[in-house]
């Protein structure tokens, strides 16, 4: 099993015909994806890699029925448009992978999409992918890249960089353990479905034995982590490496978020707090899989 | 994010019905002392930097009369108050405290919020930080539902505020949040919102910061990096934001650590991804080395973006090395950064014999990638050290490889430490 991203999920691309969405719809739908439409306006009746692009969403719902997921690559200034048209035609789980976006349109977005009890990943998430099964977004590359790095297996993986939701999963591999669900959270200042909200997801899979993290400074996603675990929403082991710890001051984050998060925030404060609960927390990313590994054969 | 001014500030909150000290700004004595004259009355100075504690550090001043401003602005103009030069000075109506209130708005991303948060204090003047809980009244705002004017005064009433006063506090805290949301702010706050002794309110101070990715809609303010920082752009970060500005194809952050290098030990560092940098850095940091600026190239970016941020880091007079920190396996073709390199290196590495480079390139199309790095430093002149993905995560090793070439570069140049 996996989680959010199945095997039956059906996938709408917003953006379909640009530079990234044309070349990720080959990609995800060469992975397996159930890519059931696109859209661009203005483009309804081309076809992208076999796939129907049509001129709004509510066109490819009524030409190809109820769609699930949406990715959308839509530049950051039209993205809270594109978020909403798909939150109007029922789409209950939608992936950002766009950075860029003016802050108040993000509040807007998210306030919508939770409004109407929709999923948004990102914005800024460069995507989901459940190995052997499904990829919504950039994550993965291009399928035989995917194939190589993502296998599927035990554990869960949530990262908080880009760059590094391919790593840890790489790291796993090589340790010779697979995953369920590989998920970016996003990098933009706010973004939908946090640590906090995707946990209790990995607590209901029975085929995740464990979840791994690539955490970093700021932000409050390790809080809400940790407060889940406190809770006992999330129960299985947990693995998570703190980016951040050494950079020199003034590189962290503004005075301004300082206000509201009262000496939360920081690698010191946020590892003190997971290990509280029961976390495992490693000194140096490479120290993930071998830890996991460990864990798992205990358990 | 990108700070306004205070002078700007004031601007869009007299726009918004928040009341402003009368005042305008000066970049000479001569035109100081024209303002002063105009207001005819005592006047306070204000230096136009973007620091706090600006008054304990001598950047706000007053003056009883026009020959006085004058003084006090030739003084002030030119000077450097928390190393920054002061350019402007904002010369306004002295205000007759009777008492200082806090009111602030900033975004809060946890997951029970996801929206500004508006705080209202009856303890201004202040840090806000510095301030009990107990003297701060908050309120969570729906964005779809907006601010309305009672919540201001329900704020108010949160911490006993004289009946008389709610009206005028709760429409500036409204006009603040309209500024907020007009203005695609991160952070504004009114501090201190100023009650005279004639009774008024009005802004004493304002810090305003508008949102990275919302600048494109304000050209009005002329802001030249729309990008996160402390002081305003150094030239390296200009030609750095330069890069990136109008080219919406992967991402190119680069960000000068420090002004000028003095001193031994720092590198030029090429991060790629936010994580993955910020590996690299700590790796460094533990070595005892230092980085002279901090950059991660992502998100695909083509090789023509990837070859100008390596020579804008190659730029910074007094590194002793250049590292490119890949510390991860990336999704994007890493030809494109190959490619970037080379073209850089070919170009630097002539005019430094010896200079260390170490490259860490991993992921999407590796062995390519490699390849090209390989051939394309073949022969050049550097102590050039190329790694791929059986190290992604050797970040010891790596940064310890990169001081052992400084090491091996300095003695080759009689340089001791």
């Amino acid at each position: 099993m996996a989680i959010l991203l199945t095997k039956d999920t059906k996938v709408l691309i917003q953006g379909i015909t640009g530079r990234e969405g044309s070349a990720r719809a080959a990609f995800m739908k060469g992975y397996g994806t159930k890519v059931v439409a696109g859209v661009t306006p203005g483009r309804g009746g081309e076809e992208v890699s076999g796939i129907p692009v049509f001129n709004t969403v509510a066109e490819a719902v009524k030409a190809v029925g109820p769609i699930d997921a949406s990715v959308t690559f839509v530049p950051g200034p039209g993205l809270k448009d594109a978020v909403i048209e798909a939150v109007d035609s029922g789409i209950k789980f939608i992936v950002s992978p766009v950075e860029r976006v003016p802050l108040y349109d993000i509040l807007e977005m998210v306030a919508y999409t939770k409004q109407h009890d929709v999923k948004l990943l990102g914005p800024g998430s460069i995507g989901i992918i459940s190995p052997g099964i499904a990829a919504a977004g950039w994550l993965g590359g291009n399928p035989e890249f995917a194939r190589k790095v993502f296998i599927p297996g035990p554990v869960g993986v949530i990262s908080r960089s880009g760059g590094q939701s391919a790593t840890v999963p790489w790291a796993l591999n090589r340790a010779g353990m697979g995953m369920t669900t590989v998920i970016h959270v996003g990098t933009e200042p706010v973004t939908g479905i946090s640590m906090g909200e995707i946990l209790p997801l990995f607590e209901k899979d029975p085929d995740t034995k464990g979840v791994a993290v690539f955490g970093e400074i700021g932000g409050p996603h390790e809080e809400e982590a940790a407060e889940c675990i406190r809770r006992k929403e999330f129960t299985k082991p947990f693995v998570i490496f703190v980016a951040g710890a050494w950079a020199p001051e003034g590189m962290r984050f503004s005075h301004a978020s300082s206000i509201i998060e009262r000496g939360r925030g920081s690698a010191k404060s946020k590892i003190e707090l997971l290990k509280e609960v029961g976390a495992h927390v490693v000194d140096r990313p490479d120290e993930i899989a071998p830890t996991m590994k460990k864990l798992l054969e205990i358990n | 994010m990108a700070r306004l001014y205070e002078y700007q500030g004031k601007q869009i909150l007299k726009a918004a019905k928040v009341m402003v000290p009368y005042g305008e700004v000066a970049t000479t004595p001569d035109e100081a002392s024209a303002i002063a004259e105009k207001i005819g009355k005592p006047v306070a100075i204000k230096a136009q930097i973007w620091a706090g504690g600006r008054g304990k550090a001598g950047g706000i001043k007053f003056a009883e009369n026009p020959a006085e401003a004058k003084e006090v602005a030739r003084t002030l103009l030119g000077a450097e108050i928390k190393s920054l030069k002061v350019e402007k000075v904002l010369v306004e109506e002295k205000l007759d405290i009777e008492k200082e209130y806090y009111v602030g708005i900033i975004v809060d991303p946890s997951k029970d919020a996801r929206c500004p948060v508006v705080m209202f204090s009856t303890e201004g003047g202040m840090d806000i930080e510095a301030v009990p809980s107990e003297k701060i009244a908050t309120k969570k705002i729906d964005v779809i539902r907006g601010f309305k004017l009672f919540d201001g005064i329900n704020l108010a009433v949160e911490l006993k505020v004289q009946n008389k006063l709610l009206p005028g506090i709760a429409q500036a805290i409204m006009g603040l949040f309209q500024t907020f949301k007009n203005y695609n702010c991160r952070i504004a706050e009114i501090n201190p919102l100023v009650l005279t002794k004639d009774g008024r309110l009005i802004a004493g101070d304002c810090r305003i910061a508008i949102d990275d990715a919302s600048v494109f809609r304000h050209p009005e303010f002329g802001i030249e990096v729309a990008r996160e920082s402390p002081t305003p752009p150094t030239e390296l970060d200009k030609i750095a934001w330069w890069i990136e500005e109008g080219d919406l194809r992967g991402t190119c952050y680069i960000a000068q650590m420090v002004k000028e290098i003095k001193e031994p030990g720092y590198v030029g560092y090429h991060g790629l991804g936010g994580g993955g940098a910020i590996l690299g850095v700590d790796a460094l940091t533990k070595e005892g080395l230092k980085i002279a600026n901090y950059a991660d190239t992502s998100g695909n970016p083509p090789a023509a973006k990837v070859y100008r941020a390596a020579k804008v880091i190659f730029s910074q007079p007094g590194i002793e090395a250049y590292f490119l920190g890949g510390f991860m396996y990336a999704n994007q073709e890493q030809w494109h950064h190959a490619h970037g390199i080379v073209k850089a290196l070919r170009e630097e590495l002539p005019k430094r014999p010896g200079f260390p480079c170490v490259l860490l390139l991993c992921g999407n199309k590796e062995a390519e990638s490699l390849e090209i790095l390989r051939e394309g430093t073949q022969g050049l002149p550097g102590r050039i050290e190329i790694y791929g993905g059986d190290k992604v995560y050797e970040t010891r090793f790596l940064a310890r490889r990169v001081k052992e070439l400084i090491l091996e570069y300095r003695k080759e140049r009689g340089i001791e430490v």
